[in-house]
Formats: structure tokens, sequence, C-alpha cells
């Protein structure tokens, strides 16, 4: 019987590690929730052994075990395809942003070069930009520039 | 170099790790197109790509990962659609690809009234020839995709094609990053949307550098993923209609 202790034992344990976690925001609460309840279950089962053999021969298993290894595979094999579909999603939206970065990269030094290039500009590069700013021959390119930067957000969002 | 009112034709160059083969590319491509804009999109190289393309007079948009030929052409379509260029080319950044007829894949899409020109081999112009399970693979792709597109394409996986403004709308969010969905994936994404897509023929070039494969294990490969990406592609519910805005 002393077996059943362990496992009740351990199962508690497993559900307030889950609860430390999500209370630290190390785990987001969409993927606890599953794991909340399956350790819930199991403590279950460890508190009344005599459901899993009541289960398994409802379901028609002999070795009521079997039964608890063929859920376990079960469970986990729809863990891993959660898994790849977030995997999935993060790739997406770190491609997303890749590209978001390289544009906007790519207006930085546009707007660095003209800058640069403004006869304002001074060559210490802490009051350029200010000075350039109000440059009034530069300022109609920059505002032309800036909305190209300002736009981008709106793109992002029309991928998700 | 930015896109100002005359110049609305953007050549966009995917190129990863092409420090030798580009120079060359851009140069000629000046030469053939004067008054187009060239964008090289710089795939994460990490060799001098970067610095060769902006002496070679390109724009250059330097991604920080590497994505892939399709991860680097949206960025691309993204670059043309938010700067307004009413036709983008993509081009390979090896040379393959003629530049002098870049000019004839982007007036097929006045001539064709077309929304996607692909610049195609096997079309009764160029020597370029495969054999083996690439060239059934190629095969297979080319008579199903001409069904999905209500055209004849003998070439899908053509990396030389020319889009409009309403392609570039198109591409510039939804174009697939996964091995093969930058040509595949993204005709049929292109023909669900409505997009009225042609091809010409083209010659191809051996390549200025590298060379290419044909080891048959890998031939092989390519036609279980070619057919892998054309049935998931055409089971893709088709999420967004292409407007004809824009």
């Amino acid at each position: 019987m002393s077996g059943y202790y362990f496992a009740l034992a351990a199962c508690v344990a497993l559900v307030v590690f889950l609860v430390v976690l999500l209370r630290r925001r190390r785990l987001r609460e969409k993927y606890a929730t599953a794991w909340i309840l399956l350790a819930l279950g199991v403590c279950v089962l460890g508190a009344f052994p005599g459901a899993v053999e009541a289960v398994a021969s409802v379901v028609g298993v002999r070795t009521p075990s079997n039964l608890l290894f063929a859920l376990a595979l079960v469970v986990l094999l729809g863990v891993c395809i959660q898994l790849s579909v977030e995997i999935t999603m993060l790739e997406e939206e770190s491609r997303t942003l890749t590209e978001e970065i390289s544009l906007l990269r790519y207006d930085v030094e546009e707007l660095a070069a003209r800058v640069g290039s403004s006869p304002a500009a001074s060559p210490a590069s802490a009051p350029a930009l200010p000075s350039a700013v109000q440059d009034p021959v530069p300022d109609a390119g920059l505002g032309g520039a800036l909305v190209d930067v300002v736009r981008a957000p709106a793109d992002v969002r029309d991928d998700g | 170099m930015t896109g100002g009112p005359d110049s609305t034709l953007l050549v966009i160059l995917p190129a990863w790790n092409e420090q030798d083969a580009l120079p060359r590319v851009l140069a000629e491509l000046q030469v053939a197109l004067p008054g187009a804009d060239l964008l090289v999109v710089n795939d994460g190289s990490t060799d001098r790509t970067a610095q060769v393309a902006r002496e070679g007079g390109a724009m250059v948009l330097d991604l920080p990962l590497n994505l892939g030929v399709g991860g680097a052409m949206r960025a691309g379509y993204k670059f043309a659609a938010r700067r307004g260029y009413d036709v983008a080319v993509q081009v390979d950044a090896d040379g393959q690809h003629d530049p002098a007829d870049v000019l004839r894949v982007v007036d097929a899409l006045r001539t064709e009234q077309a929304d996607v020109v692909i610049g195609a081999r096997f079309a009764g112009r160029g020597t370029y020839a495969v054999r083996g399970p690439r060239r059934w693979a190629m095969r297979l792709l080319s008579s199903s995709l001409s069904r999905v597109a209500k055209t004849r394409l003998t070439d899908t996986t053509s990396g030389f094609k020319a889009s409009n403004r309403r392609a570039i709308a198109l591409f510039s969010v939804d174009y697939p990053a996964e091995y093969l969905g930058d040509t595949i994936e993204s005709l049929v994404i292109a023909s669900r949307a409505g997009l009225r897509i042609r091809q010409i023929g083209v010659e191809m070039r051996p390549r200025v550098a590298g060379t290419p494969s044909h080891n048959p294990a890998k031939a092989a490969i390519f036609l279980g993923r070619a057919v892998l990406a054309l049935v998931i592609a055409l089971t893709r519910p088709a999420h967004r209609a292409a407007g004809g805005h824009a």
C-alpha cells in the first residue's frame, strides 16, 4: 500500500510545482491548465486505486496498469502536437519580426544617410539628429520616411 | 535610388552567401534595366553579401536571420508594397537568370494581362535539361499546377517571377517560407486568390558561382517533398481573397 502513498505524494508535489511555476510566470496558464487537471486526476487515482481497476474492467482492459500506460501515451502525444503547433506559431512570429526589423533597419539607415549628408548636421553624434530635424530642407524627406516607419506595425497585424 | 515617381520597377534578389556571383549580376541588371531599382534581400548571409550589394549600387534589406527564399521574398514584397512599386521581379542572385529577359517577363504582365508572369525553362527557349526523378517531379508539378492555374505552366519551381500591384499586395502578406513554398505554394495561393498567372520562356545560364546538385537520392527526396507541398497547398483553406484594390 505504501506505493500508493508515494504516488499520491508525487502527484501533490507536481501540482504544487505547477502552481509555483504559474505564480512566477514561468509557465503560461494556457499550458498549465491541462497539466494541473492531469495531476489532479492522477492524485485521485493515487488516492483511490480501486478506481483504475473499475474503469479498466468497464472499458475491457484486463490489466489496469496497461490502461494507465495507454492513457499516458495519448496525453503525451497530445502535448507533443500542441508544442509543435506552438513552435510553428512562434516561427511565423519571429519570421514576421525578422522581416519588420530588416525593413525598419533600411528606413533607419536611409534616415541616417539623409541626416548625415545635410549641411546643418554636425559630425558629433549627439546633436546631429535634432539640428537636422529642425533644418527645413531634409524635413520633408524625413516626414515621408517616418510615415513608412509609423505605418509598419499596422501591416504586421494583418498577418495574424 | 529610392522609389521615385519614374522608377516603378523593383528587382528583388534574395541572396544567401552570394558575394561571388552578386557583383556581376548587379552590374548586368543595371545595364539591362537602367530605370529599375535593385533590392538585394540579404538572407542572413555569413559572408560579405550585404557590402557587395551596396557597393554594386543596390538597396539592401538585411535580414538578421536566415529565413529561406520565401522569407526573403516576403520581406522584399513588403518593401515593394509599402513603397508603392508597380511591378516587382524576383531574380536569382546566382546569375542563372539572364538580365536581358527581365524586361520580357515584365512586358508580359501587360501583353498577357497577367498578375504574375513566370520566366520558365522548358518553354521552347534555352537548353536547360534535367533527368530522372527530378524530371518526373517537375512534370507532375507542372501538370497539376497547370490545372490549378488554368494555364499551361512548364516550370513551376522557377525563381524568376514578375508580379503586379495586386500580386505584390497578396505576396506581401502571404508568401510561404517552407521548402518549395516560395514556388509551388505561392502559385497555388495566387491562382486561388483569382490572380492571372502566365509564363514566358526564358533561357537559363550556368551559375556564376556554386554548383547545382544532380544526386538521385536528393532528387527523390525533392519529389517527395514537392508532392507533399503541393497536396498540402491544395487542401489548405483559401483564407484570403485577393482584393481588387491596390
